[in-house]
């Protein structure tokens, strides 16, 4: 009697178990969003906001649920959702600029390629550079007189992110030693405030909410954006701070328009794409028919159009808007086909610069 | 200022919010009691709910649920000896042995009413310095983060026992296993192996459970009684407030210390419970009872981990920057109903700010009433057989391990650290010492290289710095005093035991020391740096231990015995229950969480407890629902299955 009831429950469970385990996927009410990062961050929050909006406009109106796998930076989760996410569409992942940055560097844990993972749209992001007032410069034009002065940045690492600035502040010629270590773009701007740093750049949402008030105050001086993209992928001022210079305009002041058609910028364009411009991406697994992305990208167009977002995005999006189509597909493509001898040269350059190794 | 504290306050006592405000305190108190879920997955339970509310509304959910966390998770900690959150990892060190002492309803209703305490303390010390708190969190700069790191690691003097180069060499063992992953000046890899999950370092949570629950529960197995080995339940609810009002300066202090450790970003809110312990420690007269179910062990940690929350608002309303883990996660909150975190939560949005405070006060004293109310009947948890316990809690403890990153390398992790930590508890390797190294490894080699880098060595010259090195100084030579006494006490109480095992034991130590110190010399010095450092200090000491092993200096105190093979036929040794866990590992692997813990849950019943069938179907059916929950209304993922 007991051994059989025992024999019967265990029975009875490996049932109910398996079925739990399956009805996580191919559910066709719900929705996969692989994040490769940690609930909180940056990703998250962006996902978790869209998410909602995203259902509502999809056929059947699934609910659209962020599982977060992260890993390795975010290569765990990438890794698995190109290797074996379903092409269904049940399942679309996201990548963000340090995805792309392992990407672009040729990390050897990288397991995804871009040109065929299907761009549902991409988000921008912009990032604003400012330096402390006690260097003595106003703007872009003084920024000679930094030389000679010492010069501090607060990095996440020379191989994340933070390789946009640190080889913008190479081709300006500035000696700014980047100190490294930095939890997120937050340390660094605790650390300018504190005095240790004194030069910082925030994305610029970070800069308007923080940062303004710090020049307000007359702590901070701003110097130059990022820049941002216009329709047919040219760096152009951005929008959000259209008083500052971009990097590029500073760039063709300071060492005359020829550097721009030179290959160090052109990999700094590449970098700025894959890292601001279209900086965080959804996607559907490669081999996903035509007809699933084209739904994914119509609820996309939709959810822009909905009051209600349109209230709310500039929380979590900063201001810009997300790019769909065929448009966002081009910029992301070319900034992402680095070429052999480009992407050689930035490993060079980070070894020889900051002993920084590509594994 | 003094308007928009009444503001704050009208906002706080409206009746709708007060609704929402409840509703995250249950919610808080649900995920607070499960050990490995905490704040991180409460708050992301809630986001989705969150966007759309009003904004008023939302904080007081998220409030309410941040506030009641470190209240909550102490359940656990005293009563199983599994740390409920990084929070309460401390707690631990005495709240359990006073649960085997049949005292758990006094050791909780302490550690509810230091709790609460801390908590207004908190909230108290955030009114008074949100305003001007800016300048001096401000004033702290890499070289005094470093400083305060040392502290911390200073405190290993008085926790580590009686052996202090067993102690050291723990506290350096622990920074080792934190040094592994990606170096966090130039991420290089440190002892990755090339695999992904080591990249990112082993999660602080898996260290937990895997230094105190493993080798508790193969214990208290291999003894096969209750939890409480008195025969009747001591020590009721109210004796536990007696104790915290008769200790109140404590409480005070602690909270105090974990008010400000909170409140200065960087350091980590891991921390704060290991250092109030210390302090506690330090600071008490009669040192004998700590770790053997001091009272004060548990009402230091606890008054600091819920003044930390308070302190921790600070940083995140003020630079955008969370204090703790939890408040990372309430930084996405606040995003997200829109509430941009800055200078002008001190200036413009006062009230707002207040109104947190205020809710975070309220909150405290809400949760800590409700954990007061039902920690007598929980506590009776500690009278039920224990082979029918160890099961449900080995289940607990795998999903809360591998909450962390939901990787099977969590599962491995922690089999291999629980590993550790059963031969280092046999031997006296001081436990607590491991995780002060772990938990401030990073924080100290980060530091001290961003300090050198701002400001050479003229760090150094710093006045912050040389105040915090003074503090490090009372606090050696505390420990240096205790130590000098204990070795008295243990040179009387010393006995001969086969000195081979624990020479093996060290042996391995030196040997994943060597093998850290060969695999260091081919980063770049930034890298390496640290962990060539700490292994050396390892290898230097280790030499020492041996010395005194082979020498049979009477300090060592060895109480335990190498006991993987059978004792006696009543007591089946470790190696047989640890295979029981490998087997419901292997399990997992092979068929998925659900049924390989239905398989395992029944077997270990049928096995081991020997419970009648219906006793058997009544467990295994509870916990089939029990996840059944957890999987759809917390949407927890679970291990699945490699094959199917």
């Amino acid at each position: 009697m007991r051994r059989q009831t025992t024999l019967l429950l265990s029975v009875l469970w490996l049932i109910a178990g398996s079925s739990c385990n399956t009805d996580q996927v191919g559910d066709n009410s719900r929705i996969e969003w692989i994040i490769p990062y940690k609930e909180g961050g940056g990703s998250d929050i962006w996902a978790r906001f869209l998410a909602p909006f995203l259902g509502q406009y999809l056929p059947e109106q699934p609910t659209v649920l962020v599982r977060n796998v992260p890993g390795g930076g975010s290569l765990k989760g990438v890794n698995w959702f190109y290797q074996q996410a379903p092409n269904d569409g049940s399942v679309i992942g996201h990548t963000s600029g340090s995805t792309a940055m392992n990407y672009l560097l040729g990390d050897s844990k990288v397991a995804y390629r871009y040109d065929d993972m299907k761009l549902i749209f991409a988000t921008p992001t912009g990032g604003v550079l400012y330096i402390s007032p006690k260097l003595g410069v106003s703007n872009y034009q003084e920024l000679d007189l930094l030389k000679g002065q010492k010069l501090f940045y607060g990095s996440q690492g020379a191989t994340s992110l933070d390789i946009v600035p640190i080889l913008a502040f190479y081709l300006l010629d500035l000696d700014i030693k980047p100190v490294f270590g930095m939890k997120g773009r937050g340390s660094g701007r605790l650390s300018f405030e504190r005095g240790e740093a004194n030069v910082d750049y925030q994305t610029t949402s970070a800069y308007l909410k923080r940062v303004v008030p710090l020049i307000e105050e007359g702590l901070a001086v701003p110097i130059m954006s990022w820049g941002s993209l216009d329709e047919e992928g040219n760096v152009i001022r951005d929008p959000t701070v259209p008083d500052l210079p971009h990097f590029l305009e500073v760039l063709a002041w300071a060492k005359g328009p020829e550097i721009l058609e030179t290959q160090e910028v052109k990999i700094w364009k590449s970098l700025f794409i894959a890292g601001f411009a279209c900086q965080k991406l959804a996607l559907l697994p490669p081999g996903t028919p035509d007809s699933i992305v084209h739904s994914w990208q119509e609820a996309t167009r939709g959810l822009m159009k909905d009051p209600k977002f349109i209230d709310n995005a500039p929380k979590v999006l900063g201001g810009y808007m997300p790019i769909v189509g065929d448009k966002g597909e081009k910029l992301i493509k070319e900034a992402l086909q680095i070429k052999p001898e480009y992407r050689q040269w930035l490993t060079d350059w980070l070894y020889d610069t900051y002993q920084a190794k590509v594994q | 200022m003094f308007n928009a504290a009444l503001e704050g306050l009208e906002i706080v006592l409206e009746i709708n919010h007060l609704i929402f405000m409840f509703a995250g305190i249950l919610m808080g108190l649900v995920v607070g009691i499960f050990p490995g879920l905490g704040g991180l997955v409460g708050l992301s339970l809630l986001l989705p709910f969150v966007y759309g509310m009003n904004e008023t509304q939302a904080l007081a959910m998220m409030v309410g649920m941040v506030a009641v966390i470190p209240t909550s998770d102490t359940f656990t900690s005293v009563l199983m000896g599994i740390p409920g959150s990084n929070a309460s990892q401390a707690t631990v060190l005495d709240g359990y042995p006073l649960s085997k002492q049949g005292q758990a309803s006094r050791a909780l209703s302490a550690a509810f009413f230091a709790s609460m305490f801390g908590g207004l303390l908190g909230a108290l010390v955030l009114t008074v310095f949100l305003v001007c708190a800016r300048g001096v969190i401000l004033s702290f700069g890499t070289p005094e983060l470093f400083m305060l790191s040392l502290l911390g690691l200073s405190m290993v003097g008085v926790i580590s026992g009686n052996n202090i180069f067993k102690g050291l060499v723990s506290c350096g063992l622990g920074m080792l296993v934190a040094s592994m992953g990606s170096a966090p000046a130039t991420a290089e890899e440190r002892m990755t192996f090339s695999s992904l999950y080591l990249f990112d370092g082993i999660p602080l949570v898996v260290v937990g459970l895997g230094i105190f629950a493993l080798p508790e529960i193969i214990d208290l197995l291999k003894s096969s009684t209750t939890i409480a080995q008195a025969s009747r339940l001591g020590g009721n609810w109210l004796q536990g407030i007696k104790d915290a009002i008769k200790y109140r300066w404590l409480c005070f202090k602690c909270a105090g210390v974990g008010a400000i450790i909170g409140a200065i970003p960087g350091l980590g809110g891991s921390v704060v419970d290991w250092i109030a312990y210390g302090f506690a420690m330090q600071s008490a007269k009669d040192k004998s009872q700590f770790g053997k179910g001091d009272i004060r062990g548990v009402l230091g940690p606890e008054s600091a981990n819920n003044a930390k929350e308070g302190g921790a608002l600070i940083p995140t309303l003020l630079f955008g920057i969370p204090g703790s883990g939890n408040m990372a996660i309430f930084l996405g909150g606040l995003i997200l109903i829109g509430l941009e975190p800055g200078p002008a939560m001190a200036k413009d949005d006062l009230d707002i700010s207040y109104a947190i405070i205020w809710s975070l006060a309220l909150a405290n004293l809400i949760g800590a009433g409700l954990c007061l109310l039902i920690s007598k009947p929980v506590s009776q948890i500690t009278r039920v057989p224990y082979p029918i316990l160890a099961p449900l809690m080995i289940m607990v403890i795998t999903f809360a391990a591998f909450q962390s990153t939901r990787d099977f390398g969590d599962l491995a992790a922690l089999l291999i650290i629980g590993l550790l930590a059963y031969f280092m508890k046999q031997y006296h390797w001081s436990r607590p010492a491991f995780l002060i190294g772990f938990v401030l490894a990073e924080q100290t080699e980060t530091y001290l290289y961003q300090a050198i880098q701002f400001y050479e060595w003229s760090f150094l010259t710093r006045p912050g710095v040389w105040v915090i090195f003074v503090l490090i100084l009372f606090s050696t030579i505390i420990g240096y005093r205790y130590l000098k006494r204990e070795k008295g006490n243990a040179r009387a109480s010393a006995f001969e035991l086969p000195v081979g095992p624990e020479l093996i034991f060290g042996g391995i130590i030196l040997l994943f020391s060597t093998i850290f110190l060969i695999n260091s010399f081919e980063l770049t010095f930034t890298a390496s740096i640290f962990p060539i450092g700490v292994s050396l200090m390892n290898l230097i000491l280790l030499a020492v231990i041996f010395y005194q092993i082979f020498k049979r200096v009477p300090v060592l105190k060895v109480s335990g015995s190498f006991d993987w093979f059978p004792a006696s036929a009543k007591d089946p040794g470790f190696r047989y229950y640890f295979t029981w866990w490998l087997g419901y590992y292997g399990l997992i692997l092979l068929l998925g969480f659900f049924p390989a813990t239905a398989l395992f849950v029944t077997a270990f019943l049928w096995r081991e407890a020997k419970v009648r069938w219906k006793t058997l179907t009544g467990i295994v059916l509870g916990t089939a629902f029990f996840l059944w929950i957890l999987a759809t209304f917390l949407k927890i993922e679970f291990p699945q299955s490699l094959i199917f």
